[in-house]
């Protein structure tokens, strides 16, 4: 894992030349062959701007423009620039019609204690998992992991928290979104902990120390880098959940992929897409900015987990 | 991801992770008591709602009686003659294996074309990654702005061919899912691309050197070469598109909402609107279904991709 850690974030630091680059300007090489490549150097950048002028640049370029545009103007969403750009008077106006203050706070209040919840719960089950070995834990582990892959029972969910009380409440959908997510973080911590020797925990044990004590100091502070990309995963996933929080707390609470989808769904709004696309740029921008200062860790955290 | 899951021992050796006796030292050191919190919160929400499923998906739960009943097969049966069990599973099953191939030869296009370390390419991998942590909801809005029949895809290819465009992209019964996909692709394609530039920056350069070597051209060097060896990125990149696509709820949702004729309606879609309609054990039934199909089809799809890992 951390070869593969080390790997990526090369992919992103690394400057140009790699061994294989150098390689490539041998003087040994058929003549053909250096042309190409000299073509290709060329080529590369121009296909790759055009590949992301089309793909990205088009939808993106749609967006600022539509919501820097008035109602009639954004009637039909196109590509031409707005008569009178008045992209923080819609900004003014999604703010307060969509209610993103209390949208944001409630997507923060589920948020935040989700992901604390998995991170430890998960990391001292994992704990425990990867240590010892006896055929009843590898049933426990399998059970574990298996929401990785398996969807969620999302209508008798409903149901569940209706009998305990939490139906549509923040702690009934921080319960769900905890036995949602728990599987990955138990993943990901187990595979971890397998890679930390064991002689690390038994220095301290033999000073006496607790099972508690070596969890919190020793054991914690080194799984701080798969803890960290469990938390990136974990919130972008619940950031942007829109369908399981229209179960829950659909009505109920505010988060701001469910004003979105209210923004957007209402009759009021159907047609209001400069509202529409200013939404869509202000909830996205908190991600936006974390992601764009943390980029290199985020890339090389998400991409460290998967190829072995 | 899935390759750690079936690590064997020696495997687990080879790698240098130590394996550890049960001695009664373990136990006491790393006491089954820190498993119980993570355990319960598991059992109370994920496998007890489950359990539920096989349960309720039997009754006439509604919001229009206040008792529930045990009714036997009846919600198959009428969900079933219907056409709709089928109709739905068909949807989600046809727009998983279109997001799979999708994404991944998207993906795999723009890692092989980002390939190279220059400033540029750096860039623009990061730009390619912003879909991915934008709301999914909101793509689908975006798209569905864009895909109107006086859109701006049609503007556009209007503006190249020289005559207008008036294509209804969301309006096809038949080409419509073809579309969505296509979306769904796009937000993703970014992690796709990420995870096989890992991969291909795990290749042995010497491996291609000793190819360029023998005259093997790019097109040679990358069938017979670096796809084979890329199959652990190929592993998490199928099972992932395939398995979470099943699961997709937001982009059908924002663009078509099932339509047109429910020929996108996906497992989801049903469970949510029939959910909205009061109609709890049909909504329970069709979460059921989802649940089967995904447990079903899981295990083979990450077991055959793992054996072609273990040819190599």
């Amino acid at each position: 894992m951390t070869l593969t850690t080390d790997s990526t974030r090369a992919i992103v630091t690394r400057g140009g030349d790699g061994p294989r680059s150098a390689r490539r300007t041998r003087t040994d090489l058929p003549e053909g062959r250096g042309r190409r490549l000299h073509l290709g150097r060329i080529v590369q950048p121009v296909v790759a701007v055009l590949t992301a002028v089309l793909l990205l640049g088009i939808p993106f370029w749609l967006v600022i423009v539509t919501a820097s545009k008035n109602q009639a103007e954004a009637l039909n969403p196109n590509l031409s620039l707005p008569t009178e750009w008045q992209l923080f008077d819609n900004f003014a106006t999604v703010f307060t019609d969509g209610k993103m203050l209390p949208a944001f706070f409630g997507s923060l209040l589920v948020m935040v204690p989700s992901v604390l919840g998995v991170l430890v719960l998960g990391a001292m089950a994992a704990w425990v998992l990867a240590r010892r070995s006896s055929r009843a834990l590898a049933i426990v582990y399998a059970l574990a992991i298996s929401g990785i892959v398996l969807p969620p029972a999302v209508v008798t969910i409903v149901l569940l928290l209706r009998q305990l009380g939490l139906a549509g409440t923040p702690i009934g959908m921080i319960c769900v979104y905890m036995g949602m997510y728990l599987s990955t973080v138990i993943f990901f911590v187990t595979g971890f902990v397998r890679t930390i020797p064991p002689e690390l925990e038994e220095a301290a044990r033999v000073d006496g120390a607790s099972p508690v004590r070596v969890f919190v100091t020793i054991i914690l502070p080194l799984l701080m880098p798969v803890l960290a990309t469990a938390t990136i995963l974990i919130c972008l996933y619940i950031w942007n959940d829109v369908f399981y929080a229209l179960f829950v707390v659909g009505g109920r609470l505010d988060t701001l992929p469910l004003n979105l989808y209210q923004v957007a769904s209402s009759g009021l709004y159907l047609q209001n897409w400069h509202l529409i696309f200013a939404y869509i740029i202000l909830m996205s921008l908190p991600l936006l900015i974390t992601f764009m200062i943390a980029q290199r860790k985020i890339i090389s955290g998400i991409t460290g987990g998967a190829v072995k | 991801m899935t390759t750690t899951l079936g690590l064997s021992k020696g495997a687990a050796r080879a790698r240098g992770i130590r394996e550890f006796a049960a001695s009664p030292r373990a136990k006491q050191d790393h006491p089954l008591w820190f498993l119980i919190p993570a355990l319960v919160v598991l059992v109370v929400f994920f496998f007890i709602p489950t359990v539920f499923n096989f349960v309720y998906a039997f009754t006439d739960w509604s919001s229009f009686k206040s008792g529930i009943n045990f009714v036997g097969w009846d919600n198959f049966v009428s969900l079933f003659s219907s056409g709709q069990l089928l109709g739905a599973l068909w949807v989600t099953l046809v727009y998983a294996v279109l997001v799979a191939v999708f994404q991944n030869v998207f993906g795999l296009a723009l890692a092989l074309l980002l390939e190279r370390d220059t400033p540029l390419n750096r860039g623009l991998r990061v730009a390619f990654f912003i879909p991915v942590i934008m709301s999914a909801l909101a793509v689908g809005y975006i798209f569905q702005a864009m895909l109107k029949p006086d859109g701006a895809v049609n503007s556009i290819i209007g503006s190249i061919i020289g005559q207008p465009v008036d294509i209804a992209w969301l309006g096809s019964t038949t080409w419509t899912i073809v579309v969505v996909a296509l979306v769904h692709a796009w937000k993703w394609m970014g992690l796709s691309m990420l995870i096989y530039l890992a991969g291909l920056k795990t290749i042995d350069g010497d491996i291609l050197e000793a190819a360029r070597l023998d005259g093997a051209s790019w097109w040679t060097t990358f069938r017979s070469i670096r796809f084979p060896l890329l199959a652990p990125a190929v592993t998490f990149n199928v099972a992932t598109a395939l398995l979470g696509s099943m699961n997709g709820f937001d982009i059908v949702q924002a663009t078509t909402a099932g339509g047109p004729g429910g020929t996108t309606e996906l497992l989801n879609i049903f469970i949510f609107r029939t959910f909205g309609q009061g109609l709890f054990a049909q909504a329970t039934t069709m979460s059921l279904v989802l649940f089967l199909l995904v447990a079903v089809l899981a295990f083979p799809v990450i077991r055959t991709l793992r054996k072609r890992e273990d040819v190599l």
